[in-house]
């Protein structure tokens, strides 16, 4: 006869997981109730007096143009950032891999940008590219371009594009490195007898296998694109020009904290929460059956 | 060992002992957002107001910049822990005195701590931004300020210039300042204030309907007329030339203007202490310029900068404090070495015929410009002031717009209408918000 140990009491069971339950309950589910609920008020700033709505907040939100231009501003800022951070980690993890001698202080230096903080990222940004002390700013004037990124949006843009990449390159870099030491050597070994370069071997050997890895990241980066951002877009334009940098997890801090208006902008976080939530189930339901594992 | 432990034991009750006595003075906190030497000041004026008494010690908390600063003590109010008292730029007025419950109107708190206070000393152009409409002041007025024109007097004298009197001149002034080397005529700062607002009020055009939003919520705003969008397509004209240089929002502009690469700039008359320390030219300060095609005459200046406000929530007591204290902050003696320091304008008319009679005005001649534009004419329902709710916002809206027509992707018209429409919106929403 087997004999099982089980608990006569199911409470010692609901006794461990409380823990992990109550977090969950404080400091997720009860946030994105307030939200919710906030999202559903028109209120005065103090909160002294406020009326229920439904979901005029949201129709407010859909007839704004500038929120759909939030939106568009923000797609293009997160396709921008995660392409140019993951090719050039793919790029780097790649090479650093085939160097033999003194790698580890390659790799070392490559990891470094991760620990900066994004504030910190944004200023070494703004000091190097301000319009009238930045020493880039100094040397583009030689070639004709005039910088100004405070009045041109495109320009502000760009160089939002490049502070938010540069700082995650060191993230994804990792993660590639890890992905292509995980291959087994004989592979690459095989291909190589075959008579297959280096280029090759790259694109028919390692591209596919690194898929789950590439495909990880490129949820990680968009979801940093979308909401990691913050302290770089707040520390170098504060959405400006004319809104030009203005992506969606901004304009809830912009219209929440210094315009006051809770409401509006408690549903933007909630349609924001909505665009996690189905990101995290995109990839949980769909796309990682897709990928190829080894 | 035994020993050391009851010295252990002793000191340590020695240390709440003397912590419990120093409970005994009623703190009050004050948040404020002067960073900077005006930081500095700050501190000097409670230490000295606390150096003048024992029962009271007002702490004084730097809380970043005027909307930083704002928006911390809201959010410490839905907090319930909120300061004592709070500044609060002139923009924030109207959020303030949508918030009855929390705002503990100032003449009230002087009324029931039994201090004096004279309401009749303040310059009326000051408190007239303050008041209810039926009188009741509602905040301190601590450091207001208003644009000036500010010109370097050594380039002037270099292209053999005058200072400017009109916009016409600006323009002709600017053109030989160029020539004679300079890399820009004029630029400004707080354009929203200086180009629009105060140019409004200067030739006494509405701002907004519903007298400047004074008279009621319902108010709409005028600043698409066609004086405005003119005179600024003009600049935007100019600016091709270099006779305007755009360079940034709030003061960022300042650093043209004292290298020397800008000879005028237009900003609040409390830059006086930066370029101060700054300028290394002869500089000075005059009247705002003169557009004759909107008017034949000035109006008068509308101010900016900051009050104080006091916040509900507190035991009575504390109050007697805070109402000391915003009397010694407005005693003639703080008032006129505050004007002095920074160039902000006296609040009282004590304040200001004290430093006539230090002589301050004639070893610094022009500093009292600000204060002559303020008190220029007696202020119309134009040139008051103004009282727009999410004016925090709606400033940002008309700061976009206004670059959008330095970058030249909009036209001064359709920039002025779009920033009209776009406050208008969030007129309403304040309206619905504070029924």
């Amino acid at each position: 006869m087997l004999k099982s140990i089980h608990f006569n009491s199911q409470a010692l069971a609901y006794l461990l997981v409380a823990p992990q339950v109550i977090i969950t309950l404080v400091f997720f589910i009860w946030p994105a109730g307030q939200a919710l609920y906030q999202s559903f008020l028109i209120e005065d700033a103090f909160g002294l007096g406020s009326e229920f709505v439904w979901f005029e907040n949201f129709i407010y939100l859909f007839e704004d143009d500038y929120y759909g231009e939030s939106f568009g501003r923000t797609a293009l800022f997160s396709f921008l950032v995660a392409v140019i951070s993951m090719s050039f980690a793919l790029f780097l993890a790649g090479f650093a891999e085939r160097v033999v001698r003194g790698g580890l202080f390659y790799k070392t230096l490559l990891i470094w940008p991760y620990a900066v903080a994004p504030v910190l990222a944004g200023a070494l940004w703004v000091i190097m590219f301000d319009p009238s002390l930045g020493i880039i700013t100094y040397f583009l004037k030689y070639f004709g371009i005039d910088w100004n990124y405070k009045l041109n949006g495109n320009q502000a843009m760009t160089l939002v594009v490049m502070a938010a990449a540069w700082k995650q390159v060191a993230y994804n870099f990792l993660f590639f490195l890890a992905g292509i030491h995980a291959i087994p050597k004989s592979m690459i070994e095989a291909a190589a007898i075959d008579g297959s370069g280096p280029v090759r071997r790259f694109w028919t050997i390692i591209f596919p296998l690194i898929s789950p890895v590439t495909f990880f990241l490129l949820v990680i980066n968009t979801v940093y694109a979308f909401f990691d951002t913050f302290g770089i877009i707040h520390v170098m334009t504060q959405g400006g020009p004319a809104k030009a940098t203005e992506i969606l997890v901004y304009k809830v801090y912009n219209d929440g904290f210094i315009g006051l208006d809770l409401g509006g902008s408690a549903a933007q976080s909630v349609i924001l929460m909505f665009i996690v939530i189905s990101l995290t189930v995109i990839q949980f339901r769909y796309i990682e059956k897709k990928v190829e594992y080894k | 060992m035994r020993f050391v432990k009851s010295l252990f034991s002793f000191s340590s009750a020695l240390i709440i002992f003397c912590g419990g006595i120093a409970q005994a003075v009623t703190e009050v906190q004050w948040w404020h957002a002067m960073g900077g030497v005006n930081g500095e000041r700050v501190d000097k004026i409670s230490s000295d107001f606390n150096a003048s008494q024992s029962q009271y010690k007002v702490v004084p908390v730097y809380k970043g910049n005027y909307t930083e600063t704002m928006t911390a003590a809201i959010a410490a109010y839905r907090a319930k822990s909120q300061p004592h008292i709070v500044q609060v730029f002139e923009v924030g007025t109207a959020t303030m005195m949508a918030a009855k419950g929390a705002v503990y109107p100032v003449e009230q708190v002087m009324k029931d701590s039994g201090e004096k206070f004279d309401k009749s000393d303040f310059l009326p152009a000051v408190i007239s931004y303050y008041q209810t409409p039926e009188g009741e002041l509602l905040s301190m007025p601590f450091n207001s300020s208003t644009p000036v024109l500010w010109y370097n007097a050594d380039a002037l004298k270099k292209a053999g210039v005058g200072v400017p009197i009109t916009w016409a001149e600006m323009k002709s002034a600017s053109e030989k300042l160029l020539a004679s080397g300079m890399d820009c005529g004029f630029s400004f700062g707080w354009q929203s204030w200086v180009m629009v607002e105060n140019y409004s009020a200067w030739h006494d055009l509405e701002i907004g309907t519903q007298e400047n939003g004074f008279a009621g919520l319902d108010t709409k705003f005028s600043i698409n007329n066609k004086n405005v969008k003119r005179i600024l397509g003009q600049i935007s004209d100019w600016s091709k030339k270099g006779i305007f240089k755009y360079g940034g929002r709030r003061g960022d502009s300042l650093s043209m203007f004292t290298n020397g690469e800008c000879a005028m700039w237009m900003n609040s008359s409390a830059y006086y202490g930066s370029i101060k320390k700054q300028a290394k030219f002869n500089y000075a300060q005059s009247m705002l310029p003169l557009d004759t095609e909107a008017s034949s005459s000035r109006q008068n200046s509308i101010i900016g900068g900051a009050t104080l406000w006091v916040l509900k929530g507190h035991k009575s007591d504390d109050y007697k404090g805070v109402a000391k204290f915003m009397n010694y902050l407005s005693s003639p003696a703080v008032q006129a070495w505050w004007h002095q320091e920074t160039g902000y304008v006296p609040i009282t008319k004590s304040a200001y015929e004290l430093s006539k009679s230090q002589g301050f005005y004639q070893s610094n001649p022009g500093t009292d410009t600000a204060i002559k534009q303020l008190n220029l004419n007696q202020p119309t329902p134009n040139s008051r002031g103004l009282r727009f709710g999410n004016f925090v916002q709606v400033r940002d809206i008309i700061n976009e717009e206004m670059e959008a027509i330095w970058n030249g992707s909009k036209s001064s018209s359709n920039a002025m209408d779009a920033a009209a429409k776009r406050g208008d919106a969030l007129l309403r929403k304040f309206e619905r918000a504070n029924k």
